[in-house]
């Protein structure tokens, strides 16, 4: 973990239904800084904002106010085009729901986001044999999503998200709908992801003990951050 | 690059879903494919004709007479409709003249090869045993073959000698040799047949054996062909009694004369015998007028069958169109998943323009396998073999296509324009 600053929000604010009568605030000024390297966890009850904040990081969406720069963009002054550049290259989504395309091989999956980086075509598929490998779904690879478990389906979304090598993962309940021990699997990767790759993860978690592993956790509460504290940074031990 | 992985997607989706995308293609199919099919059999229409053109010359004017309409007769309907009771057949005094044929002759005689006159006997059968054949009698001058195109088979033409002697001679064709001899033409030459018009008997003797052609009129059965004995003009007018008296004939124009303001001074010419004639008047027509007529009218049908076809490929791209609307609501998610890895907006709108293409591109196709078939039915029903030009399979494939992005434009601009949070939270 570096001392840059990777992820710098200062004051964001999120309304719905601008100018309408049911005009909704989500997130009330919220101070984020996120350093290269770190591991975070952000845990908060259903409703707390963690989505909209999590959708916000991810530039899938645009704040109403405040100042926000990711690895340096000003994602204020960043257009659509720009915004989808951002998620190609800087950023890479897990979802609690996988969100693998359907009828289409792990292989193929894990090319998506190199097909639109433009990345040439052996190039894309020596690539995503490599992580394929490295997840340990080599053997699985020209198989569909409804041919695989949702443990080896999270695995090549890991894959698809590591495809473009992004300074980034953001991981919305990655492990939520996986049973324990699959968790665990899941959890660990991160963890290589994180040491050996000096990857920025942010996880959003509904589970205490995951977030606990994590270096630093936030705690979201009805649109702003009520707590801070340390994690213990390491795996734990059964 | 994006291009290629975009059609193989295209096609994945489109053979996962067989059914419904052989449904959706339907109009398109149907559209091309009748496209196809029309303008084959408009091929085999043309080719028949002008092959009939061919042998039946295109330039040659033919002149007749008809009866005169009458001032009444043009204020009530403006068409030469009457009862049978005012229906006059011209006359012997009607007929036209060797004077009037020499006059001519005279005045045109560069623009004209040759006066090709023929007068029928009627039709009738010739019997051999049990054997029998269907023949139309014709009387014809020198000058006849000028205008038509005739191939021998065996024996001879109607030599000048025959036909100005009015002798009983005859050609007959090779139809008629393989009905009565077994198609043994040289046992045919010289034997003497008996043809029977109504009460009378005709005795002739075959001299030779012409090539029959077939033209896009014979519909009938080959045994019952009717076809045409030729005998010397004279030997039918010695029947008849009737000698320098014609009541019509064709005019074999040379090379270079156009027939169709030649047709008019011809008419001109002759009026001048008519006009204190109460009942007749000249009448002048060349095929090449007729077939011009036929292309035009044929023209109109095309037009309005293509219209037709035009409005189910607006149906099938209507239908292209809905499908795609439900395909995208259908992968709402898969939208949002590929906008969060990357994909811009261009390239997902990119991705359902190329399957909407590659939908009505394969129904395109297989429009186009239905009119080919079709079509080659149609023009061997008519007796003309012809196919599609490449250029009509070009343009329905280029049309199709066209189909696909027009109708395509809507569906993917809108999956292009969804928000990626709703439509990763859609569910």
């Amino acid at each position: 973990m570096s001392d840059k600053v990777i992820i710098d929000m200062k004051d964001i604010v999120k309304r719905y239904f601008i100018g309408q009568p049911n005009e909704l605030e989500v997130l009330h000024g919220i101070d984020l800084q996120v350093c290269e390297g770190e591991f975070v966890a952000i845990v908060g009850q259903s409703g707390s904002g963690k989505s909209t904040l999590m959708n916000m990081i991810g530039a899938l969406d645009r704040p109403t106010e405040g100042e926000y720069t990711l690895n340096g963009v000003d994602m204020f002054a960043a257009d659509d085009k720009d915004l989808s550049a951002i998620r190609c290259n800087e950023i890479g989504f897990v979802f609690q729901t996988y969100n693998l395309v359907a009828r289409t091989s792990a292989l193929k999956n894990v090319e998506l986001p190199m097909l639109y980086a433009g990345k040439t075509r052996g190039n894309r598929r020596k690539r995503a044999i490599e992580l394929l490998q490295m997840m340990d779904m080599e053997e699985r690879m020209k198989h569909s999503p409804d041919e695989l478990s949702g443990g080896q389906k999270q695995r090549v979304a890991i894959a698809r998200a590591m495809a473009n090598d992004p300074a980034i993962i953001l991981a919305d309940e990655p492990t939520g709908a996986l049973d324990s021990a699959t968790g665990r699997m899941i959890m660990d990767i991160f963890h290589r992801l994180n040491k050996e790759q000096g990857k920025t993860i942010i996880l959003i978690t509904h589970s205490p003990e995951l977030a606990e592993e994590t270096q630093r956790i936030l705690t979201l509460k009805d649109g702003r951050i009520t707590g801070e504290r340390k994690g213990s940074g390491r795996r734990a031990d059964p | 690059m994006l291009i290629l992985e975009n059609i193989a997607l295209a096609f994945t989706a489109l053979i996962s879903n067989k059914m419904r995308s052989l449904l959706t293609m339907l109009g398109i199919i149907i559209g091309i494919g009748s496209v196809i099919a029309i303008v084959t059999v408009g091929n085999s229409l043309s080719n028949s004709i002008s092959s009939s053109m061919q042998s039946m010359g295109a330039n040659n004017i033919m002149v007749g007479l008809q009866q005169r309409e009458t001032e009444e007769e043009r204020t009530e309907s403006g068409m030469a409709f009457r009862g049978p009771e005012r229906y006059r057949e011209p006359t012997e005094e009607d007929y036209f003249t060797d004077e009037m044929l020499s006059a001519y002759l005279e005045n045109y005689s560069d623009e004209v090869k040759a006066l090709s006159i023929s007068d029928s006997l009627g039709q009738g059968q010739v019997t051999r045993g049990t054997a029998y054949a269907n023949v139309s009698l014709i009387g014809v001058n020198a000058c006849y073959f000028a205008g038509t195109d005739i191939t021998m088979l065996t024996g001879n033409m109607l030599t000048p000698k025959a036909l100005s002697g009015g002798k009983a001679v005859a050609m007959v064709s090779d139809y008629f040799v393989n009905n009565l001899f077994d198609g043994d033409q040289e046992e045919a030459l010289g034997k003497e047949i008996e043809v029977l018009i109504g009460r009378d008997f005709y005795a002739l003797t075959i001299i030779g054996v012409y090539e029959y052609q077939q033209t896009m009129m014979s519909f009938t059965s080959v045994k019952d062909t009717r076809t045409d004995i030729y005998v010397p003009l004279g030997y039918v007018q010695k029947k008849n009694h009737m000698f320098g008296k014609y009541s019509g004939f064709t005019v074999v124009t040379n090379s270079g004369v156009d027939s169709s303001s030649f047709m008019t001074s011809t008419k001109r010419f002759f009026d001048r015998w008519y006009h204190s004639n109460k009942d007749m008047t000249v009448s002048a027509f060349s095929l090449e007028s007729m077939v011009s007529a036929l292309t035009d009218m044929m023209d109109k049908v095309s037009i309005a069958i293509s219209v037709i076809a035009g409005i189910s490929l607006l149906v099938g791209g209507i239908g292209v169109m809905n499908i795609m609307m439900v395909s995208i609501s259908e992968r709402t998610r898969e939208i949002g998943t590929r906008k969060a890895l990357g994909a811009t907006n261009g390239s997902i709108r990119l991705q359902f323009i190329v399957e909407a293409m590659v939908l009505c591109l394969v129904g395109g196709v297989f429009g186009i396998l239905l009119g080919i078939g079709g079509g080659a039915l149609g023009a061997k029903l008519l007796g003309y073999e012809a196919s599609p030009t490449i250029s009509s399979i070009l343009i329905s494939l280029l049309f199709s296509l066209a189909i696909g992005v027009f109708f395509g434009f809507y569906p993917a601009n809108k999956a292009a324009q969804m928000n990626p949070i709703d439509a990763l939270r859609y569910e």
